[in-house]
C-alpha cells in the first residue's frame, strides 16, 4: 500500500511538471492554430534567468519577478520579429519557425548562460512530508497548486472577459474578428506573452525539483505536448489532467513493470487513446462547415 | 600548358614543398591533436584544448624539447567521429605531424584509430573507454582511467565494509550504461552480489519509485549509482526523501563541487571514487601526487580563470608522457618515441602514477582513484583508501 502512494506521489510530482509546461501551449494555440515548440525553452529561460540573477544577489522572489518579465519580453519578440512577419504561411510553417526559434534561444543560453546544471532552493524547504509511508516534497505540491491556480485563471479569462472572448474570435476566423473591431495583432502578442509568462513561472516553479540547464527545454516540451495532445490541446484543463495522467503512467510503469521501458510504456499509452479519441480527453472535436 | 612543362611545373611545386617540410621538420616538432572544443562535448574538448596550449607554450619558452620547440595543431571535431576521422587523416597526410595527442571522446578516438595505426604515429587519446587499450594496439595509448576501475574501486570498499549484497540504480545515458555493465561484469570476482537493478532516464525528474523497489527488495545492503549529469543528484535527494539509510555510492562521473551543490544537504555520507585532482587541497601532504595536481590546478586556474576539472588533467598527463618519451628518446623519431612512451615507468601525473608496459597502454592502477565520502557540504578522504 505503502508503495502505492509513493508510485501515485511520483506521478503527481512529475506531472504537475508536464501539467504545466502543457498548460502554455493551449493559449498561443487557441489563439493562432500554433504549436509553440519553443514553449519548453520558455520553461528553461525562466529557471535559468532565476538562477543567475540569484547569483548576482538578488533575492529569489525578485529574481523570479525578473525572469518572468524577461521570458515575457521574449515570447512577444518571438511574435513581432519571427512569427507575425510570416503570418500568411501555413501553420506547419510557423511551427517550424518555432523549431527554429527554439534552437536558437537554446544556443543564445548556452552563451549567456552556461552549460552546467543548477537549482533552486524550494520554497517552503526540503523535508519531505510523510504520509502513509510515502513521502512527498512540499515542492510538488507547489507545483500541483500552481497548475491549479493557472488553470482556473485561464478559465474565467477565457470564458468571463471581452478579451477571452476576443481570443476565441481571432482563433475561428482571423478576418471575421478584425471586422468587428479585434486587433487580431494584439491577441496573438497577448497569447504569447502570456504562455510565455506561464512557461516562465514553470520553470522557476519545477527548478527545485528537476534541476535546470541550457538544454532542459527539449524534453520538458515534447512530455508537455504529449499532455496537451492527451487532454485535448486548446484545453487548459485537458493539459492539467494529460500532464498528471503521462506522470502516473510513468510512475507506475517504473514501479510496477520496468524502469527501462517507462517511456516507452508511457507513450504506448497515449498512443491508444488518441487512436480512440483523436481529439484527446478534454479536445473539442473540430466541424468544419462547407 | 603541354605536359612536359606541367610535369616540370608540378615537380618544382612538389620539391619546393618538401624542402619546406624539412626545413620545418627540423626546427619544430608538430604534435597534432583532434579534440571536441564545440558541440555536446565540449566540456571535454575545452578545457582539453586550453591545457595543451598552456603547456606547450610553457614548454617552448623553457627550450622545448631536445633543443626543438613545439608546434600545437589542434581541429575540432565538434563531437563528430566523422570529422574526427577527416582531421586524424590531414594531421597525417598534410600537417606531417611527430606524434597525436587528443581524442576527446571514445567514439572520435575509435575512428582515429586506424589513421594513426597505419601511418605508425604514436597516438595517446584522452578517452575513458576500456576498447581503446584492449586488445593492445602498438601504436596506441591512453591517460585516463576507465569505469571499470572506478567499479572497482568502489567494490573493493564495499567489500571491506562487509556490505557485498547491493543493488544498482543506473542512468540510461552512455556514460551510465557503460559504467553499468562494467560494473556488472566485475561484480562476481570483487565478491559482489547485485540483488536488483533499476535504471532511469537522464532527463528524469523523480526516481522515487525505482528507489521504493530498491528499498522493499530483502538483503540489499548498499546501493551503488554509476551515472552523470543531473540523475544522480535527483537519485541522491529521492533516496534522502524515503528516508533510506543504507550506504549510496556514486560514481567518478559526479566528482565535483556542482554535485555537492545540486544534491544538497542529501549529498551527506554519500560515498565515491575520484581522481587526485579534484582533492588537491585534500591530498596530505606526503601524497606523491600532490605538488604536480597542486601545480597543475594553479596554472589552469591562472591562465583561464576556470576551475580544473579532470579532463584538462588528462591532456596534460598525455603531453608530459608524450615530452618525456621524446626526452628519453633524445629524438621526436616516431618509432623510438613509441617505444619510450610504452616504457614509461614512473610517471607521476594528475591522474595518478603511471607504469606502462607492452601489455598495459594505460599503465594506472586502482590508487590512481581516491575513496571520498561527502561531509558538511565537503569532500573528505576515506581513511586507508
Amino acid at each position: 500500500m505503502a508503495e502505492l502512494l509513493q508510485f501515485v506521489f511520483s506521478g503527481l510530482t512529475v506531472g504537475a511538471i508536464y501539467a504545466l509546461v502543457a498548460l502554455g501551449f493551449t493559449l498561443i494555440y487557441k489563439a493562432s492554430d500554433i504549436i509553440n515548440f519553443a514553449q519548453g525553452e520558455f520553461v528553461m529561460l525562466g529557471g535559468m534567468t532565476t538562477v543567475f540573477v540569484t547569483l548576482a544577489g538578488v533575492s529569489l522572489p525578485l529574481a523570479a519577478l525578473i525572469a518572468i518579465i524577461v521570458t515575457t519580453a521574449i515570447g512577444l519578440a518571438l511574435h513581432r520579429f519571427a512569427i507575425e512577419p510570416a503570418r500568411g504561411a501555413s501553420p506547419v510553417a510557423l511551427i517550424m519557425i518555432t523549431i527554429g526559434a527554439s534552437i536558437f534561444l537554446r544556443g543564445v543560453a548556452q552563451i549567456i548562460f552556461d552549460r552546467r546544471f543548477h537549482s533552486l532552493p524550494s520554497l517552503f524547504g526540503g523535508d519531505p512530508i510523510k504520509f502513509g509511508g510515502a513521502a512527498i516534497l512540499p515542492q510538488s505540491l507547489v507545483v500541483l497548486a500552481s497548475a491549479m491556480v493557472i488553470v482556473t485563471l485561464l478559465w474565467l479569462f477565457i470564458d468571463r472577459t471581452l478579451l477571452g472572448k476576443a481570443v476565441i474570435a481571432t482563433a475561428a476566423n482571423r478576418l471575421a474578428a478584425r471586422l468587428i473591431g479585434v486587433d487580431t495583432r494584439r491577441i496573438v502578442d497577448f497569447s504569447f506573452a502570456v504562455s510565455a509568462a506561464i512557461g516562465a513561472i514553470a520553470g522557476v516553479l519545477i527548478t527545485p525539483i528537476a534541476l535546470t540547464s541550457y538544454d532542459v527545454g527539449t524534453l520538458l516540451a515534447l512530455k508537455g505536448f504529449a499532455a496537451a495532445m492527451l487532454g485535448g490541446i486548446g484545453s487548459a484543463l485537458g493539459a492539467v489532467v494529460g500532464g498528471l495522467l503521462i506522470g502516473l503512467f510513468e510512475a507506475f510503469a517504473a514501479g510496477y513493470l520496468s524502469s527501462n521501458y517507462k517511456d516507452a510504456v508511457a507513450f504506448l499509452i497515449i498512443l491508444v487513446v488518441l487512436v480512440s479519441i483523436p481529439q484527446g480527453l478534454f479536445g473539442r472535436a473540430k466541424i468544419e462547415r462547407v | 600548358m603541354p605536359p612536359l612543362q606541367r610535369f616540370t611545373v608540378t615537380t618544382v611545386i612538389g620539391f619546393i614543398a618538401l624542402f619546406a617540410a624539412v626545413h620545418l621538420a627540423s626546427a619544430q616538432i608538430k604534435i597534432g591533436s583532434v579534440l571536441s572544443v564545440s558541440g555536446p562535448a565540449s566540456f571535454l574538448g575545452d578545457p582539453e584544448k586550453k591545457t595543451l596550449e598552456i603547456y606547450v607554450e610553457e614548454i617552448n619558452a623553457k627550450g622545448g624539447v631536445n633543443g626543438q620547440k613545439l608546434q600545437l595543431i589542434v581541429y575540432d571535431d565538434g563531437g563528430s567521429a566523422d570529422n574526427a576521422r577527416t582531421f586524424a587523416t590531414r594531421l597525417v597526410e598534410e600537417d606531417k605531424i611527430a606524434a597525436m595527442v587528443g581524442g576527446s571522446t571514445t567514439g572520435s578516438t575509435l575512428a582515429m584509430i586506424p589513421v594513426f595505426e597505419d601511418a605508425k604515429i604514436p597516438f595517446i587519446s584522452l578517452a575513458g573507454a576500456i576498447q581503446i587499450i584492449q586488445p593492445v594496439r602498438p601504436w596506441v595509448f591512453k591517460t585516463p582511467h576507465t569505469d571499470k576501475m572506478a567499479c572497482e574501486k568502489i567494490f573493493a570498499d564495499l567489500k571491506s565494509r562487509n556490505l557485498t549484497t547491493i543493488a544498482l540504480i543506473s542512468g540510461t545515458d552512455a556514460f551510465g550504461k557503460s559504467m553499468r555493465d562494467q560494473c556488472v561484469s566485475v561484480a562476481p570476482n570483487a565478491g559482489i552480489n547485485i540483488a536488483t537493478e533499476e535504471s532511469y532516464g537522464p532527463r528524469d525528474s523523480d526516481m522515487t519509485p525505482q528507489l521504493t523497489n530498491i528499498r522493499n527488495k530483502a538483503g540489499v545492503l548498499a546501493v551503488v549509482n554509476p551515472g552523470f549529469g543531473q540523475g544522480p543528484a535527483i537519485v541522491t535527494r529521492n533516496y534522502r526523501q524515503l528516508g533510506i539509510t543504507l550506504p549510496l555510492y556514486q560514481s567518478h562521473g559526479v566528482a565535483s563541487k556542482q554535485f555537492i551543490e545540486l544534491a544538497g544537504p542529501a549529498a551527506e555520507g554519500v560515498r565515491l571514487p575520484a581522481a587526485a585532482l579534484l582533492i588537491a587541497d585534500k591530498l596530505p601532504a606526503n601524497d606523491p601526487q600532490k605538488p604536480v595536481v597542486v601545480d597543475y590546478s594553479r596554472s589552469y586556474q591562472q591562465k583561464t580563470g576556470q576551475a580544473v576539472s579532470t579532463f584538462g588533467g588528462h591532456a596534460y598527463d598525455g603531453l608530459m608522457i608524450l615530452v618525456q618519451a621524446m626526452q628519453r628518446a633524445k629524438s621526436a623519431d616516431k618509432a623510438k618515441v613509441r617505444d619510450e612512451i610504452e616504457r614509461t615507468k614512473g610517471y607521476i601525473g594528475t591522474g595518478g602514477i603511471v607504469n606502462m608496459s607492452p601489455t598495459d597502454h594505460m599503465g594506472l592502477d586502482l590508487s590512481a582513484f581516491h575513496m571520498l565520502e561527502i561531509k558538511g557540504g565537503d569532500w573528505t578522504l576515506v581513511p586507508g583508501t
